[in-house]
C-alpha cells in the first residue's frame, strides 16, 4: 500500500513536471491550444453534442493553427476547478467553459491564471480575462411553443424543465406565451427533472405526462430518453432540445431548437489570434445565428408551418420580441404593458411565471 | 391541484416497470448477502450488463440476446469480486465499493462507440385472457416479458430458499464455522450466489438500457444500485418482501413525477427522501428487542471465511 502511494505521487510529480516544463515551450510556438469543458457526454445527443460541434467546426476552419482540447462529463462544483486548473497547466490559452454551474470554478480559476482567457457559457460573471456568452433560447421556444399550441389536441402541453433557473423560465413563459397566442385553451403542465441530464427520469417524466392526457412535451434537459418515450406511446409530439434530435423525424420529433456554438468560437478565437479579445457579455439568438430553427416536419400542417416561419423570421429581423407586453405575472399584476419589451437584465434575472401557467416554481 | 389526471392503473402499471430494474438487482444482492456475502458492487455491476447487454442487443439485433449478455457481463464482473473477497480474503466493504467505480469507468470507457445508437425495439407480451382483466389486466399483464422474469425469478428464490440447497447456503450465510464443520462447500456456495447476484444486476442494468431509456449513456443507472441495496435490507432478506420494496422506492418515484404533472403541491424532495426513511425506520425495528430474531441480518453477513479455523 504505502509503496503504491508513493509510486503514484512519483508518477504524478513526474506528470506535472513534464507539464510545467512543456508550457513555455508551446506558448512560444505552435497552435494556439483551446479547451472545452462539457457538463455531459458527447454522446449525449443534446447540449454537449452541439459544443462539441462547435469545437469541431473551429478544427475545420482554422486547421492547423490551432488545437483543441477537451474533457467530458465533468461534474458541476468543486471537481470543475480541478478540471479547469488541469487544462491551463496543460497549455490551454482560451478556454470555454459550457455550463451554468462552472461560472464559480471559472471565476476562481481565471483569477489564478491572468494571462488565459476564459469563456463561460450561460452565466453572468465577468473579469477582464474572464467574457460570458449564452444564446437566446427562448426566441426558440416561442417558435416551437407556437407549433405546441396547434398542434395538441388535449390542450395540454408538457416541459420537462432541468433546473428552476431564469434560463429554463423563460424558455417556459416564452413557449407558453406563444402557444396561448394561438390557441386560448391551452395549459401547461411542468414538471421539474432536478438535472440536466438522467435518461431514466427523463423517460418517467414524459411517461408521466403522456399519462395525464399531455400531447405535446417541451424538453429542457439533454437526452434523446423523453423523444423515445414520446414515440413508443405515438400520437405524441416533441422538439428536438439543443441539438436536432433527427434519428426521431418526422414524429414524433417535428421540429428543433439548435444550438450553434461554431460562429461564436470561431469568431472568439480568431480575436484571440489578431490579439483582439477583449471581455464583454455576449448574448445571441435567431438574428445572430446562434439559434437555428430546425426542420419543421411534414407532420405538422403547411399553415402552421408557414405561421412559424414567419414568426422566426420576424424575430430574427428584431422586428417582433417573444416578451412584447401586454403581459401579467402569474399573480396578474402587470409585468408589461401594451407594447413594453422586457429587458435583458429582466430576463437574465427573470423567477416568475406570466399569467395562466398554473403551479408554482420551487425555490 | 388536480388528482383526477392522474389514473391509478396507468400509475401502477408504470410503477411494474420502474421497479423491474432495481428488484432484479436487489433479489441477486439477497441471495448473495444471505450467503453471508455483503457485495456493494452492485451499481457497477448493473452499469457493466447496461453496456454489455446494450453491445449485444445492438450487434445481433436481438434483445434475448442482449439480456443474456447483460447477465453474462454482470456475472463476469461479480468473479472478480468473488475471487478477491473469497480466495484471496479482502475486505468486502472496501472490495464491493472498488467494484462500483471500476465498473462504472469500465461501462463508459466500453461504452464510447454506443454514444447516439437506438437500441432495437423490444415488443411487449399481452397474456391472453389475463390481459383482458378489468383493473388487474394492464397493470400486471401487459408488459415485456422482463418484467414477468423479474416476478417469477422472486417466486423461484423464495422456493429455492426453502429446498435443501437453499436451507445449506442459509446455514452458510448464518454460520459459517458450523456450516463448514458439517461438511459443506462454503466457498464454492458463495461463488455461485455472487455470480448469480452478478448476473442479476446485469439484468437490472440492461433492462434500462435497453427498455426504460431506451439507449446507451454514460452514467445511466444514476444510483439504482444502491437503492437495490437499500431494498434488501428494508425487505430484512425476504424475497416476498423484496417485491413490497422494489414497489415502494419505483413506485415513489414515478408517483413523485405524477404528482408534479398533475400540479400537486408536494415538495419533490419530500417523496424523495419518503424510502429512505422508511428503511431507516425498518432498520429502527429490526435492532430493537421484538421480533430481532425474524427480521435479523444473515449471521456471518459480511465475515471472512478461513477454513483453517
Amino acid at each position: 500500500m504505502k509503496l503504491n502511494r508513493r509510486t503514484l505521487l512519483a508518477s504524478g510529480a513526474t506528470a506535472a513536471t513534464l507539464a510545467t516544463l512543456g508550457l513555455p515551450v508551446r506558448a512560444q510556438e505552435g497552435p494556439l491550444k483551446v479547451g472545452f469543458i462539457y457538463v455531459g457526454p458527447i454522446g449525449d445527443g443534446g447540449w454537449t453534442y452541439q459544443h462539441d460541434q462547435g469545437r469541431l467546426a473551429v478544427e475545420e476552419h482554422f486547421g492547423d493553427a490551432v488545437e483543441t482540447i477537451y474533457q467530458e462529463s465533468v461534474p458541476e462544483g468543486a471537481d470543475a476547478e480541478r478540471a479547469i486548473t488541469q487544462m491551463v497547466l496543460s497549455g490551454a490559452k482560451l478556454i470555454f467553459t459550457t455550463s451554468f454551474g462552472y461560472m464559480d470554478p471559472t471565476v476562481n480559476v481565471a483569477t489564478q491564471f491572468p494571462d488565459v482567457r476564459f469563456e463561460h457559457a450561460t452565466g453572468y460573471k465577468t473579469a477582464p480575462n474572464l467574457a460570458v456568452y449564452d444564446a437566446r433560447f427562448y426566441e426558440g421556444r416561442a417558435v416551437i411553443g407556437t407549433i405546441a399550441g396547434r398542434m395538441t389536441k388535449t390542450n395540454k402541453i408538457g416541459y420537462i424543465g432541468s433546473f428552476p433557473i431564469p434560463e429554463v423560465i423563460q424558455g417556459i413563459n416564452s413557449s407558453f406565451i406563444h402557444a396561448r397566442k394561438v390557441n386560448p385553451d391551452v395549459e401547461m403542465v411542468v414538471i421539474w427533472a432536478y438535472t440536466w441530464f438522467d435518461p431514466a427520469k427523463e423517460a418517467d417524466a414524459a411517461k408521466a405526462m403522456i399519462e395525464q392526457g399531455v400531447d405535446v412535451i417541451l424538453q429542457h434537459t439533454d437526452s434523446t430518453a423523453p423523444q423515445a418515450a414520446a414515440q413508443e406511446a405515438g400520437n405524441v409530439f416533441t422538439f428536438g432540445q439543443a441539438s436536432d434530435m433527427e434519428a426521431f423525424k418526422p414524429t414524433p420529433r417535428i421540429s428543433s431548437i439548435i444550438d450553434n456554438w461554431g460562429p461564436y468560437y470561431i469568431q472568439r478565437i480568431q480575436a484571440v489570434l489578431d490579439g483582439t479579445w477583449e471581455s464583454q457579455s455576449f448574448w445571441g439568438g435567431i438574428a445572430e445565428g446562434e439559434v437555428l430553427i430546425g426542420e419543421i416536419t411534414e407532420a405538422v400542417p403547411a399553415e402552421v408551418k408557414a405561421e412559424a416561419e414567419a414568426l422566426r423570421d420576424q424575430i430574427a429581423s428584431k422586428a417582433y420580441h417573444p416578451f412584447t407586453g401586454p403581459l401579467n405575472k402569474q399573480d396578474g399584476s402587470v409585468w408589461l404593458a401594451e407594447g413594453q419589451v422586457a429587458t435583458d437584465e429582466e430576463l437574465r434575472g427573470l423567477n416568475f411565471y406570466v399569467e395562466g401557467i398554473a403551479g408554482e416554481i420551487p425555490s | 391541484m388536480d388528482l383526477s389526471g392522474i389514473s391509478p392503473i396507468l400509475l401502477l402499471a408504470s410503477l411494474m416497470v420502474a421497479s423491474t430494474p432495481i428488484l432484479l438487482a436487489a433479489l441477486g444482492e439477497l441471495v448473495v448477502e444471505r450467503a453471508g456475502i455483503l457485495n456493494l458492487g452492485v451499481e457497477g455491476m448493473m452499469i457493466t450488463g447496461a453496456i454489455t447487454g446494450f453491445a449485444t442487443a445492438v450487434a445481433t439485433g436481438s434483445p434475448v440476446l442482449g439480456f443474456l449478455g447483460a447477465a453474462a457481463g454482470g456475472a463476469a464482473l461479480s468473479v472478480l469480486f468473488a475471487v478477491l473477497v473469497l480466495w484471496l480474503k479482502s475486505n468486502q466493504v472496501a472490495t464491493g465499493l472498488a467494484l462500483t467505480l471500476f465498473g462504472l469507468g469500465l461501462a463508459s470507457l466500453v461504452g464510447q462507440s454506443y454514444n447516439g445508437i437506438r437500441a432495437p425495439e423490444m415488443a411487449d407480451i399481452t397474456i391472453p385472457v389475463l390481459s383482458e382483466l378489468p383493473v388487474l389486466g394492464p397493470i400486471l399483464f401487459q408488459h415485456d416479458w422482463v418484467v414477468y422474469l423479474g416476478l417469477a425469478l422472486v417466486a423461484a428464490v423464495w422456493w429455492f430458499l426453502r429446498t435443501q440447497a437453499g436451507l445449506t447456503l442459509r446455514a452458510v450465510g448464518e454460520n459459517h464455522e458450523a456450516a463448514h464443520a458439517l461438511g459443506y462447500k462454503v466457498l464454492r456456495l458463495r461463488f455461485f450466489a455472487i455470480l448469480f447476484g452478478g448476473a442479476c444486476a446485469g439484468l437490472g442494468g440492461a433492462y434500462l438500457s435497453l427498455v426504460r431509456v431506451p439507449q446507451w449513456t454514460e452514467g445511466v443507472t444514476a444510483g439504482a444500485g444502491w437503492i437495490a441495496l437499500a431494498i434488501v435490507v428494508f425487505a430484512s432478506w425476504r424475497p416476498l418482501r423484496l417485491l413490497l420494496g422494489a414497489w415502494l422506492f419505483g413506485g415513489i418515484s414515478v408517483l413523485q413525477l405524477n404528482l408534479q404533472a398533475a400540479n400537486v403541491p408536494v415538495p419533490v424532495e419530500v417523496l424523495s427522501m419518503a424510502p429512505y426513511v422508511i428503511t431507516i425506520l425498518v432498520l429502527v425495528l429490526i435492532s430493537s428487542g421484538r421480533g430481532r430474531a425474524a427480521l435479523a441480518a444473515p449471521g456471518s453477513l459480511g465475515q471472512p471465511f478461513h477454513a483453517s479455523r
